[in-house]
Order: structure tokens, then sequence, then C-alpha cells
């Protein structure tokens, strides 16, 4: 039995670069290189390699401007055989909570053709454990609920799919170790880091992929209601965006010619000074 | 208006009746945000193996203890907890549900969320109230940590947020206290158990506890060799502290990952942190940045490690380590020797608002 995919990318700013401008208050982020979401890229892997053991096929589903595109393009070039993304202006500002919404509207007509075409409907959906600009890992699991999938996340290590029990077996990262699930298809998976790194698309692939067709969907062509999309949708909002507090720079206790023991000295000092440790150096 | 409307929730994380200390730090917060809205704080506690941690519960802070008993609530999954979690949000009307930031309460907060059709702000490090209008500021880092928002959800109940373990001191426990408890039986659908937990494999040094840690001495790529957080350790041992590292000495393999600090590794907020040949990228300064004193020892006078260091040492940390350790076995010696074995002073934690960066925007 072959296994039908989704998988969600996330078009995001390289978060090393964003900024807080001092005066406005507010981000810069023009000028910033856009990448896919890193751990998107491990949850493209995996889906990647369920297809290489059973047949079906992916499609890679992404929200947000046009220029997201480009995304999904590059997602084309590593193999995923359908490419969508949810572009409209009345999708603009929502939060997990409106995109989980929207894309699930998104992933019911997906898995409708698919079933059309007299293909079972959706078995998986796969995401990355959180975006690195938003940081939420709330997607996944929202698209569980809505789906009425399975929800297994931060897979560390994704093991076979039995496609004739219809079950997946993950391990699972947690704090305080991993744990072992057995899951029922359909599933959402949500993948971490410690899975394995997207494969090397060949050279020909990613040339093709720069011109290949990425469907665009506007909120018309979903079964939607227009009041829970975008930030129309969206129960939080941002009150405001700041800098990280600063911490003072503090004290240079080394100096040129200053020989480390004086340096230890003065820094249990200035500690002992501040109650934080007992008494002086006898010496 | 339903009983406990509007009442301060924390969902108690437990497994076999061990609460993750987040729990209590969070008990502690949560009584304080009920006190300034004029409601309860309550504990919600789901599996009936949490039942005798209502009384920590209640020595925390809260008021109410929700024991919620169902078969399907242990060992962890996301749906019965989520289903149980809904059903009694749904009964008792909360006004605010906070849980830790870990991978059990991140997943279960945005299933719930989702079902309650309410916002959800992922790992908080700071909650305040807005007084005039009522609402939780939820304030978190976002963009790794380059950039802080605070998220509001102003017409949607209840509030959830989940808070980073660390950022919260836990309460010292008041012994004595008690409080309502209410014991529910939830109705938790049969398609519940399409996620079974087979096998669990716990981390193998579980001696690492840096979340609690008084004093981490961590370790960065200026260390050239996994053995030489042989020094690291020894100045921790003689402070009775933990080793921490930076991502970059656990990525070059000399250090085990549960000791890294910082963005994708552990928050922590000891009262003293030695960063030793780290040069401080932004995602190790937001795991370490709300210690109450930091020690930099680099030999790159421009490591932005300086930058957030009240200490800051210039110079080979081969040279400064030893004179360090040298150091505090000499005072050591000078208060008592044997005798007293933590040079730190007891009950040290000097939180004061007024360290560098404590509280200020």
């Amino acid at each position: 039995m072959q296994i039908n995919s989704i998988v969600c990318i996330k078009q995001v700013p390289d978060t090393t670069q964003v900024r807080i401008d001092p005066d406005s208050g507010s981000l810069i982020r023009q000028g910033i290189p856009s990448v896919i979401n890193p751990y998107d890229l491990y949850a493209l892997e995996a889906a990647l390699k369920v297809r290489d053991s059973h047949g079906g096929t992916i499609t890679a589903l992404s929200m947000g401007p046009p220029q997201a595109d480009e995304a999904l393009k590059k997602a084309i070039g590593y193999g995923v055989d359908r490419a969508v993304l949810l572009s409209d202006r009345a999708f603009a500002g929502a939060d997990t909570l409106a995109t989980t919404y929207t894309l699930s509207a998104a992933i019911r007509k997906i898995a409708g053709e698919l079933t059309a075409a007299g293909a079972a409907g959706i078995d998986m959906v796969f995401c990355g454990k959180q975006s690195i600009d938003g940081d939420t890992g709330q997607v996944g699991p929202g698209l569980a609920r809505r789906l009425d999938l399975s929800q297994v996340t931060y897979v560390c290590s994704l093991l076979e799919v039995d496609a004739e029990t219809r079950t997946v077996r993950a391990w699972r990262q947690r704090e305080d170790g991993r744990e072992l699930l057995e899951a029922r298809l359909p599933v959402a998976v949500t993948i971490t880091e410690a899975c394995n790194p997207i494969r090397y698309a060949a050279l020909p692939d990613l040339l093709w992929a720069a011109k290949a067709p990425v469907e665009v969907w506007s909120a018309g062509v979903l079964e939607v209601e227009p009041d829970r999309l975008g930030l129309k949708g969206s129960p939080t909002r941002v009150s405001k965006v700041f800098a990280p507090p600063a911490r003072e720079r503090g004290e240079t206790l080394s100096g040129p010619d200053r020989p480390p023991n004086e340096i230890a000295a003065a820094l249990f000092d200035k500690l002992a000074e501040r109650g934080l440790v007992i008494g002086g150096s006898s010496g | 208006m339903p009983v406990g409307s509007g009442d301060v929730w924390v969902v108690v994380e437990q497994e076999g009746g061990r609460a993750e200390p987040v729990s209590w730090e969070l008990m502690g917060e949560a009584a304080a945000l009920a006190r300034e809205l004029g409601v309860r704080p309550a504990a919600v506690i789901l599996g009936s193996t949490g039942r005798q941690l209502s009384r920590t519960a209640f020595s925390s802070g809260a008021e109410v203890a929700y024991l919620v008993e169902h078969p399907d609530l242990e060992p962890y999954t996301a749906d019965p907890h989520c289903q149980a979690l809904v059903e009694l949000a749904e009964k008792f009307s909360p006004q605010i549900i906070l849980l830790g930031a870990t991978t059990r309460g991140r997943d279960l907060a945005s299933a719930a969320a989702t079902e309650l059709e309410t916002g959800l702000t992922a790992d908080c490090t700071r909650l305040d109230i807005d007084t005039t209008k009522k609402l939780l500021r939820q304030t978190r880092p976002a963009f790794g940590g380059n950039v802080m928002a605070t998220i509001i959800t102003p017409h949607h109940l209840p509030q959830i947020a989940t808070v980073r373990p660390g950022v919260f001191t836990a309460p010292q426990p008041v012994e004595g206290v008690s409080g309502e408890t209410v014991v529910l039986k939830p109705h938790i659908k049969a398609a519940a158990t399409a996620v079974k937990q087979l096998q669990f494999a716990p981390n193998p040094n579980t001696g690492v506890t840096l979340n609690g840690a008084k004093v981490i001495v961590a370790g960065g790529r200026g260390l050239k060799a996994g053995r030489n957080f042989a020094l690291l350790e020894e100045l921790a041992a003689e402070l009775g502290g933990e080793v921490g590292a930076s991502r970059g000495a656990v990525d070059a393999g000399w250090i085990s990952q549960h000791r890294q600090v910082g963005q994708t590794g552990q928050t922590v907020r000891p009262v003293l942190y030695f960063a030793v040949g780290i040069s401080g990228a932004v995602q190790h300064l937001a795991g370490m940045q709300e210690s109450d004193v930091i020690v930099a020892i680099n030999n790159d006078p421009e490591a932005p490690i300086f930058e957030v260091a009240d200490y800051g040492i210039v110079g080979d940390l081969f040279d400064v380590m030893p004179a360090m350790i040298g150091e505090v076995k000499q005072r050591k010696l000078a208060a008592g020797g044997e005798a007293s074995p933590a040079l730190l002073k007891q009950g040290g934690g000097m939180r004061t608002k007024t360290g560098a960066g404590g509280g200020s925007e």
C-alpha cells in the first residue's frame, strides 16, 4: 500500500540577522535572506524516505507571500511530486491557530483530489519540530487536532511505516529520555534535527525545479470562513516587540601584566563583596 | 458563572507521581498572577499517580487541586491529555492556563489551544498582568533570541501560555496549608488510544541537573579538547556546581548534549555562571543571560560574551582556570577546610531584581 504525504514548509528569514531598529522599535527584516525553515528540511527528508520504501506521493505545502514559492521550488528539486503555495492577503497576519485552520483546509482539498483520483487520502503530515522565526512548534499538533490525526511531536528517529497494519513507529525526544511510540495512521509527525539531514539534490533536478510550476491557491479555492483567516482569525496579538534587555558590560579584571592568581583573588574578593561566597582569602 | 470561573491554572507535568520542577516554578507565578486578578490559583494534576502531588501544589501556592483520573492518562500521550484538559477547561472556565515549555507541555498546550480555539503563546520568559485590561501579557524571545515580543490574547479565553523551565523560581514550600480538592473522571473517547507508548529509554546520565544548579561552569570551543573539561569539573566540584557547555563544545563531541546551555539546549539561571572559552553567540546568551553573576574567561577581548559579563577576564583559560581552582581551595582551607565544603554561601540565591537584565524592558 502506498503512503501519501504532506510536508509543511515555511519560508523564514535567516533569524541570526533579524534585529530591532533601536529608533523605531520595529523589526528590521529588509534585506535579510530567506531560507527554508531548517527543521522542515528534516521533515522533508523523512517524507522522502517513507516514499522511497512505500511509494505514494508527497505534496509540499506552504503559506506565505508570493515569493515563498522559492522555498517550494527547492522542495521540488528534492523530489516532491507537487507543491502548493497558499497565498492571499486574507491569510496575512495569521497566528498559529489561523495558520492551522488554513493549512488544514488545503490538506482536506488535497486529500479530496487524491481520493477523487482513486487513491486513499493523506496518510502522513510531516512538519519540522518548530520554525526558527516563531519557535512555537504549534502547527504540527494543531493540524493533528483539526484533521483528526494521531499526534507525534519531537520525533528523533522515524522507524518503519507498516502499511498493512497502518501504523508507524517513532522515537520521540523528551527532556528525560526517548520514548518509542506506535501511532495509527493517519498521523501528524514533527521532526527534529536528530533525524536524517536532507539528501543531496542532483543539479539537473534543481535546475529543472527552478522553473517548475508551484500551484498558488487563494482563499477562494478553499472551503474556509473568511473570519477565521489571517489576522482576523488569530486570537493572539503582538502587543509590542523590543530588543532583549541588555546586560551592562561589567568590569575587566585582567590587565596586561596581571598574573592569573591575582586575577583569581580579585574575582573571589568581588564575589565575596556581593555576598555570594564566604570569607576573604588567607593569602 | 460556573464554579472556579476565571481561575489561574497550572497543568502539573507528572508521571508516576513525580512532577517536573517547572510545574512548581509556575505554581508560584500563578499564585502571584491570581492575586493580582483576585481569583484562585489552581493545580491541574492529570493521571491518578499524581494524587499525592496535591500536597506539594498547596504548599507551593495552589488553592484548588483538580485531580483528573483516567487509565488512558498514563503514560503521557497527547490526545487523552488534550481531551481531559479541554473537558476540564470547558467545565470550570479558567482565564489562564500555564504549562511548562517542555516537549510534553508544548505538545499538550498546542493541541488543547486548537481544540479550545484560543490563543497560545509558546516558551514565555516573563508573564505579567495588564491591570487595566485584566489581560495576561506574555513575553517571549523570537527570531532566535534577537527579539523579544509581548503577546496578548485580548478576546479569547482561556489565555494559554507555556513557560520556559528555569525562568521562575519555585516558591519555598509552606507546610501545613491545604486547599480544595476536586476529583474528576474525564470522558475520553476511545480513538484517544491511537498513539501508544511501547518503550521508554531514560537519558543515560541522569545526574545532570543544570536547572537547579547554583553554580555552572560552562565551557566552549576554547577548551580545545574534551579532556580539558577536567579543569571545569574541578572548579565546579569545588564550588558545588555543575559543568555546562556551549553548542560548539557539544557539536565537537567533547561533552554530552545534556549539558548544553542555550537556545537549543537548556535555559539556566544560576547564581554564578562561568563562561570559559565561550565566545557568546546570541543562541548561547539566550540560555544564560538571566544568571545573577556572569564571569567570562576568553582570550579574545572582542568576544561578545564580555558584553554580558559582570566580570571579564581576557586571558588564556589554561592559565586562569588553575589559578581559580587554587584560589577556591585556599579560601576553603581558610574558612575551615573539610568542615565547610561549600564555598558558596548557603541560601546564596540572591535573586535581586536589581541584577542586570533582571526585569527591565
